[in-house]
């Protein structure tokens, strides 16, 4: 009863509302005010550029979309990538030189003329989206019937699977250029409205609304039927499959909705850098996002925005700034040689000391301190050497 | 009674759909290889021993993966990363340490590799233990992921040791083992280099067979895998024993890593990769059981050499693509794998 009555504490919720009105704000003018901010002693030479930005807020939405397959469904997502891949490679092929067999155009800020397929980046995003649903679809369908860690481990095979075969599909690895190989597809169409193209900050402002698109979709999407049916499947798959929770149907849909913001995060990315390159696509890229879910609290919003803003601006900038001041300091260490093993660190001490993140949801949180019944509805047992019985023990 | 009865018929019709789809597939695999060996024998045979060699290699990691999971249900992500730390650190050994090249004389380099499996085999099932101790144990009753999570933390931790100590750079041993035949029977070369491995793998193998099955630690470990509570109940000590399982696979990723490293280089990432195909293996296999695994790493290997030896296939850019498309049919058409055994429940 009183953590409910936490929640619907009127004061705790004025106070997040203004919290989240004074970081909008300060967000919103954050392109004008970055240069002053640079030449503020001490904390100047720590703060992010307004391209930085645009790439801390793309991985946020990206790490908000892993939120609802890991976080609200409960099913460990470990080829993320693969949806960021799909996203970047759909902007190449609608929106860029790549196709010159065909001249097509449509609303675009390429020239008129120019050939290749050029659909408006804005549909683009959207289609961007639609097709890597389709794709999280497919990769879910046959594999969400099995049990969560043989889940993990099938979505890491797609997390290396599409990578490199994005790699490859070339004229000579695949018979059709379809991804042009290791080269990438470039450029990609850039946003903007009819003749103007947009800037750095003109794109940074968009991330900031499709990050709050995705927080406010987030927020809609926990609150609804399918969200609680998420949780339920997530805290006890057999009570939730009795209670008359479609598992597949439900676990698809997380899956597909994780996918699509994935998808449009990645083709907004490859048009704000003019390309989709294969090397941007690794498993490593995958645990970064995890990392921000665990670290911001599994299932938990607000937690998730505030650990991707701090991995976001570690990975692009941060690491970076420390090391230079640490050279600067005559330590001979290059903390960016080592992101992946501090994300690593992280992770377990996250994992071991408070498994519930930074910000924990109320309802992960009990799950953490009461524990659930986390039998798995479809198991696969295995009988072997291990556990065969031995006729000389009778 | 009916609708029973109409369910049970659509699982039937269901499953054996895929078993067909499956089978098929299988089928136009043997046929296809069938093909290559009458085109060029001698080819396929030489590919098929590089196979087996590797294979033997995978089947050491694959056995870390199974015995882990069997006893915790638990995918121990870091053993590859283990093994290709092990690897590096017999690297430092034999050639730092002992000082052995390529003009030492044969029982020399024969008694420095034996004498480095038995510095780095105690030395990383300790590790293995530890990390054990450390990571994993505090989460036993967490939910089912958190180990798992964890396990995928503890993997960069590692690699990023091995990047600390040893450099971005590949290492590799010494070429002192000669890559000529040793033995050669009708066109099928073995060469010294895989007499080395198989000298490593066979015994290793037997060894642990004859441990699991006859001693005493074998039969409290395979209780635990049985059922946790109940031998907990009749006086084993479980912590005891997973431990005990943890040394045991972090002794045969030390092994697997001083074979890696008789064949290849490694690098401080190369365990990532080599850990998933090691994996694939264990579930191709039926997860949990320990031939299944040696089984499941030989076909592993197989596939690989196939796909990167012969003529007529995608080639070495798309082994990975291949490997985890095994895994993913595996777990979709027999996800208990080839040597477990079916369930009603078996998704």
């Amino acid at each position: 009863m009183t953590s409910i009555a936490a929640t619907l504490d009127p004061r705790r919720v004025e106070t997040g509302k203004l919290a989240a009105i004074i970081l909008i704000g300060v967000g919103v003018i954050y392109p004008f005010i970055v240069a002053d901010l640079r030449d503020l002693p001490l904390i100047g030479d720590f703060v992010p550029g307004v391209r930085s930005m645009v790439y801390v807020l793309v991985v946020t939405m990206m790490a908000l979309g892993l939120n609802v397959v890991v976080g609200y469904a409960g099913l460990l997502d470990l080829g993320y990538v693969a949806f960021y891949a799909a996203g970047a490679y759909a902007a190449g092929w609608l929106a860029s030189l790549h196709f010159s067999q065909v001249n097509i155009h449509f609303f675009s800020t390429a020239t008129d003329g120019l050939e290749g397929i050029h659909i408006s980046m804005w549909v683009v995003l959207v289609a961007a989206g639609v097709f890597t649903t389709i794709v999280g679809i497919l990769i879910g369908l046959p594999t969400l019937r099995l049990r969560g860690d043989y889940l993990a481990i099938v979505t890491l095979g797609f997390g290396e699977i599409i990578p490199q075969f994005v790699r490859n599909a070339d004229e000579s690895g695949f018979g059709f250029n379809l991804t042009n190989g290791v080269n990438g597809i470039s450029p990609i169409d850039t946003l903007g409205f009819g003749g103007t193209i947009f800037n750095s900050d003109q794109y940074y402002w968009t991330a900031m609304a499709l990050v709050l698109l995705t927080i406010f979709c987030c927020i809609r999407l926990r609150d609804s039927r399918l969200g609680r049916a998420w949780i339920a499947i997530r805290e006890d798959e057999t009570a939730a499959a009795a209670m008359g929770v479609p598992l597949m149907r439900t676990k698809t849909w997380s899956y597909a909705i994780g996918a699509f913001f994935g998808g449009v995060a990645g083709a907004f990315y490859a048009s704000f850098k003019l390309g989709a390159n294969p090397s941007d696509f690794f498993f490593t890229f995958s645990i970064f996002l995890l990392c921000m879910v665990i670290l911001g609290g599994i299932g938990s919003i607000w937690g998730v925005v505030t650990a991707g803003l701090i991995l976001g601006y570690l990975n692009i900038e941060g690491l970076a700034n420390i090391g230079a001041k640490m050279q600067e300091a005559g330590l001979e260490f290059d903390p960016t040689k080592y992101q992946f093993g501090i994300y690593g660190v992280i992770i377990v001490a996250m994992m071991l000391f408070r498994p519930t993140g930074l910000i924990p949801e109320r309802r992960h949180r009990i799950e953490i301190e009461e524990g659930v019944h986390d039998t798995p509805f479809y198991d696969v047992q295995t009988e072997g050497t291990l556990t065969d019985r031995d006729p000389r023990d009778d | 009674m009916a609708a029973t009865a109409v369910a049970a018929l659509n699982r039937i019709r269901a499953s054996s759909i895929l078993d067909i789809t499956g089978l098929i597939l299988v089928g136009l695999v043997v046929i296809w290889l069938a093909f290559k060996f009458a085109e060029n024998p001698q080819r396929f045979l030489d590919v098929t021993m590089i196979g087996l060699t590797v294979g033997a290699t995978y089947a050491l990691i694959a056995l870390g993966y199974t015995l882990v999971y069997g006893i915790l249900q638990l995918i121990n992500f870091a053993h590859g990363d283990v093994f290709a730390l092990s690897g590096l650190v017999a690297g430092t050994i034999v050639v730092s340490v002992f000082g052995l090249d390529a003009d030492s004389s044969i029982p020399l380099i024969i008694g420095g590799l034996l004498l480095t499996l038995a510095i780095t085999m105690p030395g990383f099932a300790l590790l293995n233990a530890a990390i054990e101790r450390v990571a994993y144990k505090p989460l036993r009753n967490a939910p089912r992921l958190a180990p798992l999570i964890t396990a995928v933390g503890m993997s960069f931790i590692l690699q990023n040791v091995g990047l600390a100590l040893y450099g971005p750079s590949s290492k590799s041993f010494p070429n002192f083992i000669p890559r000529t035949d040793a033995i050669n029977i009708g066109g099928v070369a073995i060469q010294w280099n895989d007499v080395a491995v198989y000298s490593v793998v066979v015994p290793l193998l037997l060894i642990l067979t004859w441990f699991v099955r006859s001693t005493r630690q074998g039969k409290s470990m395979r209780a635990v895998a049985q059922d946790t509570d109940a031998a907990a109940m009749l006086g084993i000590d479980v912590n005891r024993t997973i431990s005990l399982t943890f040394m045991l696979a972090g002794a045969l990723a030390a092994a697997a890593g001083l074979v890696y490293m008789l064949q290849f280089n490694m690098r401080y990432d190369t365990g990532f990769e080599l850990g998933l195909i090691a994996f694939t293996a264990a579930v191709l296999g039926g997860i949990g059981n320990l031939q299944g695994a040696v089984l499941g790493a030989v076909m592993i290997g197989l596939v690989q050499a196939y796909n990167e030896g012969l003529d007529g296939t995608p080639g070495s850019d798309w082994t990975r693509t291949i490997v985890f498309g095994i895994l993913i049919a595996t777990l979709v058409f027999r996800p208990e794998g080839l040597l477990g055994e079916r369930t009603p429940e078996g998704a």
